[in-house]
C-alpha cells in the first residue's frame, strides 16, 4: 500500500473535450427517433471529459491507497479474508460463461445450468443439507431468503401463530434487521459466561408463536455451541425450525456438517468460506440450503433436471413449472453467477482432502495467535475457540488506550485491524480471525506487533491513541461527516 | 497433507500445537459432541491441479453457446471497455472487505464517492447509496422505504407496465413484510393513468407508486403531471429505469420523482448470466436518512485534508438492528467501481451515443422487419427508446423461429406471450447482424417445414 | 416540576403540557448527537411508545414518549443544530405534548429516583 494520499476525485480531473470511447457508426443514422422533448433529458448530463490513460492512471493511483488480502493480514473477524485464489477469476471470466444472457433457451447454456447444479449439490455435501438456491445475492440476502422459507413452510401448514424469531445476544446485527424485514419479531436469548447460549433461558422462550431459533455455530465469540443437540431437538419439539447463519462455518469444513447437527435452513456465505473476492463490498453470494423436506419452499426460478432419464439435461423451472409452494422471487435470475463460478472452482481446487483441512487450520491460527498474547490482552472467554476468539482490549486497563487505538496502531504496521467492538457482550470487543491462509511466519509478526503496541500502550500512550501516523490519511473526522453529509461531488 | 494454499509445514503444525496446549489438530475440537463429527470424507471429488479445474471449467464453457444477443428485459449487451477488467482486476481493489477502516480503504471510499455522485447526476436525484443487489430487489427495497418513510401507511401501487421480474420479487418482499401491492391498469402498452388518479382519490393509506421508464414493453411513457398527482395522496413516487438510458431520457428527479431504484448492467457490465449486475438507488435529501445500504461522505482528517468516510451509519441494520429500514449490508461494491471507470470513460457524450445508436438500430430494425410482414409492432405509435415488442404474423409459429435462430447463433428476443417478441438493439448490434435477422425471418416466416434452416448459415 | 422514564426521556411538565427530551445521563452517553428523528406536529404519541430517535455516528437510540397526547411542537433548531441537545439537552427538548392524560406522569421517577436509577444502572 502507498503510504502517500492520492485523494482526487475523477471529476477533478475532466476537461471538456476530452474523451476516452470510440464507437463504431451503425449506419442506421437516418433511424434515430424524433421523440417529444418532454420524454427527453432536461438537464446537462455531468459525468467526466477523461482519455483512457488518465482514467487508469487515477484509478491506479487510487487503487495503491487501498488495502486487500493481497497486501498483508486481514484477520477481520467474522469476515473470513482469506486469500482469493487466482484460477478463481480466470476461470469465470471465460467468454463462454461472461457472453450468456440470463434469458437465453436452455438449451444453449447447459454448462451454466449443470455449474449451478453442481455447485448446488457440493454445498449440499458439505452443509448436510438436502438442496440448495444460489439466487441470494449475499449473506444478509441469505438470511432474508432462509427465513422466509420458514415463514413458507409454516404457513404451508397453516400455522400462522409463528411470528417470533429468537437469536442470541451475541448475534450479528444483519439477523435482527433480516427478521424485520420478513416480517417476523426478534427475541433475543441471553448467552451463559462461557459464550454458549443459555439452554434454559432458551426453552423459557419457546412457544407456539416462535417460527425459528437463528443461531451461528461457532457463535460470534468463536466458540462452539456444544448444546446446540439440546436445543435442536427442542427446538423442533416446540414446532419451530433451526436457523444457521453460516457465516462462521469455515471452521467446521470437515468436522461437521449444520444438518447434522440439527439445522433445518442455512445460509453459507461464499465470499467467505468460499474464498470468493470481497471487492470492497461485493458482489457476493449467500446460497441457501434446506433439509429434505423443504426443497418445495425454496426461491424460484430453480435449475432441475428436466427429466428423471435425462441426467444430463439441465431445465430451468419456468421452462418446466414452478415449484407451487416456493415462497416467490427473491432475485432477478440465478444470482451472482460468477461469483458461484469462481467458489465452485475453490471447491474443486482443495477437493475433500484439502476442504477437510482447511477448518481445523483456520482453528489452530486462532488458537496460536490467543495463546501467544493472553499475558498482554484480556481473553473475553477462556476456552479453546474456533476460527476466531475475543479480547476484551488490553489486559493492562490503566493505560487508556481502547480497541479502537489498537486497531488503529496496527494499521501503521502494515496490517488491516480486526473487527472491533464486535460482540457487543464486551466494552473492548477486538475480535481476531486469521485464517488457513496465514503462515506461522505471518502470525509471528502479528503476534510480535501486538505485544509491541501492548508495551507502547503502557510506556507511550499517546503514540497509540494518536494513531495512525502512517497510513495514506489519519482519523476522518466522522462527527462532522454525519452531522453535514456531502455525498456527491457537487456538494463538496 | 499439503496445498498450495496453506503454508503450514508439519513442523509449523506441531509447534503451534504446543503452543496451544494440545497434541492433535483434532484436540482443538473437543467440545464438539462426538455425535455431531462427520466420521467419512465429504462425497466429493479429490483435489484437482490448476489444468484439471480449468479443463472442468473449459468443458462447462464449451457447452454453453454465446448468442448474438437482441435480448434486453432487463439485461443488456452494451459494450464493455477492456480498460474496467484490468482495473477491477487490481487485488487493492478486488480483495479488499468493506472500507470499515478508512485509513487504509481511501480507494474504495472515493470510487463509491465518485459513483454515488455519477448515479446522482443520471437520476437526478441528489443522494445515491453506495449501491443494492440488482434492479428487482433495488424496487423492492424502495417499495420498503416508502412504507417506512410513510409510516402507518402500507399500500403501494405499481404499473402493471412494470418488468414481471421486479414486480414479482417486489411481491415476495411485500408479502413477508406486510404490505399490500396493487397493480396498476395499463392501456395500449401504458400506465392508465386515469386509473392511477382514481386509485389515489380520498385514499390515505398509499405509501408509494412504483412506475418504470422506459417500461417493460420498451415504451418512453409521458409521465407529466403524475408527481403532483403522487404527492397530493401524501405519497411517494419510485421510478425506475436501465442506468444506461438515463443519459438520454428524462430522468426521475425531472419527472419529480422521491426515489430511483433499478439496474445499472447496462452501463457495460458483461450479461454473465444475469449476474453480478448492479443495482442502483438514489433519493431526495429529504429521504436520505431512509435510504437503505451504505452511504459514503466526505470529511477531514486531523491534518485537514479532504477523506472520505463510510457515514450516516447509525441508520443501518448492524446498529438499529430490526428498526433499520432494510436488513442490507454491503452488496455489490466491485460492480460500482465498474460503473464509475466505465461512466469516466464515456463521459456524457459517449452514454449519449450509446443511445442514440441503440436507438437508430432498434428502429431501424423494427421498421425492416414489419417490411417483412413477419411481424407488426404490438404498439404502434409509441415512442421508443432500444425496446420493442413485434407480434408474430409468420405461418410458422414463434417458438420455431426462436429455436431456427437460436440454431443460427441468434437469440432473437424475448418471448413474452406465444406470439409476442420483445426485441432489443444496442451499439453492440452491427447493420449485418441486424440485415441477417431481418431476412431469416421474412424467409423462415413464409415457410412450409417448422424446424427449416435457413440456407447458408452457420447452424450448430 | 420534571419528570423522568427508566429508557432516559424527561417530561418538562407545565401545566397541560409536556416538553420531552433525553436527559443529560443519556446525552453522555451517547455522545455527539448527529441527527434526532422527530414526529410532524399534530402527530400523536402514547406513553411508551417510540415516536423518534437520536442518533450519534455510531449509536442509535429510540425515543419513548413519558406520556401520551397530541404533539403541538417539535424543536426545529434541531434539525439544523442537533449538537444542541450535547450542549443542554434539559433545555433542549425535543417535542412539546398537550397531554391527554396527567395520572401517567406518577408512574415516572422524580429528580431524585431518576439520579438513583441512574447510579444503579452504572453498576
Amino acid at each position: 500500500m502507498n503510504r502517500k494520499y492520492y485523494g482526487k476525485v475523477i471529476f477533478e480531473l475532466s476537461k471538456p473535450g476530452r474523451t476516452g470511447y470510440y464507437l463504431n457508426s451503425n449506419g442506421c443514422d437516418a433511424h434515430i427517433p424524433e421523440l417529444p422533448d418532454t420524454l427527453l433529458r432536461q438537464t446537462p448530463l455531468h459525468l467526466p471529459e477523461i482519455d483512457e490513460p488518465t482514467v487508469v492512471r487515477h484509478y491506479t493511483n487510487m487503487s495503491a491507497n487501498n488495502f486487500g488480502v493481497d497486501s498483508g493480514f486481514y484477520p477481520l473477524g467474522s469476515c473470513t479474508m482469506k486469500y482469493n485464489p487466482k484460477i478463481n477469476d480466470e476461470l469465470c471470466s471465460l467468454p463462454g460463461f461472461t457472453g450468456l444472457h440470463p434469458m437465453q433457451p436452455a438449451d444453449t447454456v447447459q454448462g451454466a445450468l449443470k455449474a449451478y447444479n453442481d455447485l448446488q449439490a457440493m454445498l449440499s455435501e458439505i452443509g448436510g443439507m438436502a438442496e440448495f438456491t444460489l439466487n441470494p445475492y449475499a449473506g444478509a440476502h441469505g438470511e432474508l431468503t432462509g427465513l422466509m422459507v420458514i415463514r413458507a413452510y409454516h404457513r404451508s401448514r397453516g400455522d400462522l401463530a409463528r411470528t417470533k424469531v429468537i437469536v442470541p445476544d451475541s448475534a450479528h446485527g444483519t439477523n435482527p434487521a433480516s427478521a424485520a424485514v420478513a416480517g417476523l419479531k426478534v427475541v433475543e436469548v441471553k448467552s451463559l459466561p462461557d459464550g454458549t447460549v443459555d439452554v434454559e433461558a432458551l426453552r423459557a422462550l419457546l412457544d407456539e408463536t416462535v417460527a425459528a431459533v437463528m443461531m451461528t455455530n461457532p457463535n460470534t465469540v468463536g466458540l462452539f455451541e456444544y448444546s446446540i443437540p439440546e436445543i435442536a431437538e427442542m427446538v423442533h419439539a416446540a414446532g419451530a425450525l433451526m436457523y444457521y447463519d453460516g457465516a462462521n462455518l469455515n471452521p467446521l469444513l470437515g468436522i461437521a456438517r449444520p444438518g447434522d447437527m440439527g439445522f433445518d435452513v442455512m445460509h453459507i456465505n461464499l465470499h467467505k468460506t468460499f474464498s470468493t473476492p470481497h471487492g470492497g463490498g461485493g458482489p457476493g453470494s449467500g446460497p441457501v440450503g434446506v433439509r429434505a423436506g423443504l426443497e418445495e419452499f425454496l426461491p424460484n426460478p430453480v435449475v432441475v433436471i428436466k427429466t428423471p432419464d435425462d441426467d444430463d439435461y439441465f431445465a430451468l423451472d419456468y421452462e418446466v413449472e414452478k415449484r407451487p409452494g416456493s415462497l416467490g422471487r427473491i432475485s432477478s435470475w440465478l444470482g451472482n453467477f460468477a461469483v458461484e463460478l469462481r467458489a465452485l472452482s475453490y471447491i474443486l481446487s482443495l477437493g475433500k482432502d484439502g476442504l477437510a483441512m482447511a477448518g481445523s487450520l483456520a482453528t489452530l491460527n486462532a488458537n496460536y495467535v490467543k495463546e501467544s498474547l493472553r499475558d498482554l490482552y484480556k481473553v473475553a472467554i477462556d476456552r479453546v475457540c474456533k476460527h476466531e476468539f475475543v479480547f476484551d482490549g488490553l489486559l493492562d486497563k490503566s493505560t487508556g488506550v481502547t480497541t479502537l487505538d489498537v486497531a488503529k496502531r496496527l494499521l501503521d504496521h502494515g496490517y488491516h485491524a480486526p473487527t472491533i467492538y464486535f460482540p457487543l457482550l464486551f466494552h473492548e470487543s477486538l475480535m481476531i480471525e486469521p485464517t488457513e491462509t496465514e503462515s506461522k511466519e505471518t502470525l509471528d509478526e502479528f503476534i510480535s506487533v501486538m505485544r509491541e503496541i501492548a508495551r507502547e500502550a503502557s510506556e507511550t500512550p499517546d503514540v497509540v491513541k494518536g494513531a495512525p501516523h502512517d497510513c495514506p490519511v489519519g482519523r476522518p473526522d466522522d462527527t462532522a461527516a454525519a452531522l453535514n453529509p456531502i455525498v456527491s461531488f457537487h456538494e463538496l | 497433507m499439503a496445498h498450495r494454499y496453506f503454508p503450514h509445514t508439519p513442523d509449523d503444525i506441531k509447534e503451534m500445537l504446543g503452543k496451544c496446549g494440545v497434541e492433535t489438530l483434532d484436540d482443538l475440537y473437543a467440545d464438539v459432541p462426538d455425535s455431531l463429527r462427520l466420521k467419512r470424507d465429504y462425497d466429493l471429488p479429490t483435489q484437482m491441479s490448476e489444468s484439471q479445474v480449468r479443463e472442468y471449467f473449459t468443458d462447462l464453457a464449451e457447452m454453453n453457446r454465446p448468442l448474438t444477443c437482441f435480448a434486453g428485459a432487463g439485461f443488456y449487451d452494451h459494450y464493455t471497455p477492456a480498460v474496467i477488467q484490468a482495473i477491477l482486476s487490481r487485488s487493492e481493489f478486488l480483495t479488499a472487505y468493506t472500507p470499515y477502516q478508512p485509513e487504509v480503504s481511501q480507494g474504495t471510499l472515493q470510487y463509491i464517492f465518485e459513483y454515488q455522485t455519477m448515479m446522482s447526476e443520471l437520476t437526478g436525484l441528489p443522494v445515491s447509496n453506495a449501491s443494492m443487489y440488482d434492479g428487482s430487489t433495488a424496487v423492492a427495497e424502495a417499495m420498503m422505504m416508502c412504507v417506512a418513510a410513510g409510516r402507518k401507511k402500507n399500500r403501494v401501487l405499481v404499473s402493471a407496465t412494470l418488468n414481471p421480474i421486479y414486480r414479482e420479487v417486489t411481491d415476495t418482499y411485500a408479502g413477508y413484510h406486510g404490505v399490500t401491492i396493487e397493480t396498476i391498469p395499463e392501456s395500449g402498452g401504458v400506465t392508465d393513468l386515469e386509473a392511477l388518479r382514481s386509485m389515489l382519490e380520498g385514499a390515505s393509506d398509499i405509501a408509494g407508486v412504483i412506475l418504470p421508464t422506459p417500461n417493460y414493453y420498451g415504451i418512453l411513457e409521458d409521465y407529466t403531471g403524475v408527481a403532483d398527482m403522487v404527492h397530493a395522496a401524501k405519497a411517494l413516487l419510485v421510478m425506475t429505469a436501465p442506468a444506461s438510458a438515463l443519459g438520454y431520457i428524462r430522468n426521475p428527479g425531472e419527472w419529480g420523482a422521491d426515489i430511483a431504484a433499478g439496474e445499472a448492467q447496462s452501463l457495460g457490465m458483461p450479461l454473465s448470466f444475469g449476474g453480478p449486475g448492479l443495482g442502483y438507488m438514489c433519493c431526495t435529501k429529504a429521504l436520505m436518512r431512509k435510504l437503505p445500504g451504505r452511504i459514503v461522505g466526505a470529511t477531514t482528517d486531523p491534518s485537514g485534508q479532504r477523506v472520505f468516510v463510510l457515514t450516516l451509519q447509525a441508520r443501518e441494520q448492524h446498529i438499529r438492528r430490526d428498526k433499520a429500514t432494510s436488513n442490507i449490508c454491503s452488496n455489490q461494491g466491485l460492480m460500482a467501481l465498474y460503473a464509475a471507470v466505465y461512466l469516466s470513460l464515456m463521459g456524457p457524450q459517449g452514454l449519449r451515443e450509446v443511445n442514440t445508436l441503440s436507438a437508430s438500430g432498434a428502429h431501424y430494425l423494427a421498421d425492416r422487419l414489419v417490411e417483412t410482414g413477419a411481424f407488426e409492432l404490438k404498439y404502434p405509435g409509441k415512442p421508443f427508446l432500444n425496446e420493442f415488442v413485434l407480434r408474430y404474423k409468420g405461418d410458422t409459429s414463434l417458438k420455431d423461429f426462436m429455436e431456427v435462430s437460436a440454431a443460427s447463433g441468434c437469440l432473437a428476443g424475448v418471448c413474452i406471450a406465444e406470439d409476442e417478441l420483445l426485441v432489443c438493439v444496442t451499439e453492440n448490434r452491427t447493420k449485418e447482424e441486424m440485415d441477417r435477422y431481418v431476412w431469416r425471418a421474412d424467409t423462415f416466416s413464409k415457410a412450409q417445414t417448422p424446424l427449416f434452416t435457413p440456407e447458408g448459415e452457420k447452424t450448430f | 416540576m420534571i419528570y423522568y422514564s427508566k429508557t432516559h426521556e424527561y417530561a418538562r411538565v407545565e401545566g397541560n403540557t409536556a416538553y420531552i427530551g433525553i436527559s443529560d445521563y443519556a446525552q453522555k452517553a451517547l455522545g455527539n448527537v448527529v441527527y434526532v428523528d422527530m414526529p410532524e406536529q399534530g402527530d400523536d404519541v402514547a406513553a411508551g411508545e417510540e415516536f423518534g430517535a437520536v442518533e450519534s455516528v455510531k449509536a442509535a437510540s429510540d425515543l419513548f414518549s413519558p406520556v401520551s397526547g397530541a404533539v403541538v411542537n417539535i424543536n426545529e433548531a434541531l434539525i439544523d443544530n442537533p449538537r444542541l441537545i450535547n450542549e443542554d439537552a434539559m433545555t433542549n427538548w425535543i417535542i412539546e405534548v398537550d397531554m391527554t392524560d396527567l395520572s401517567e406522569l406518577d408512574g415516572l421517577m422524580d429528580e431524585e429516583a431518576y439520579a438513583n436509577f441512574c447510579s444503579a444502572e452504572k453498576h
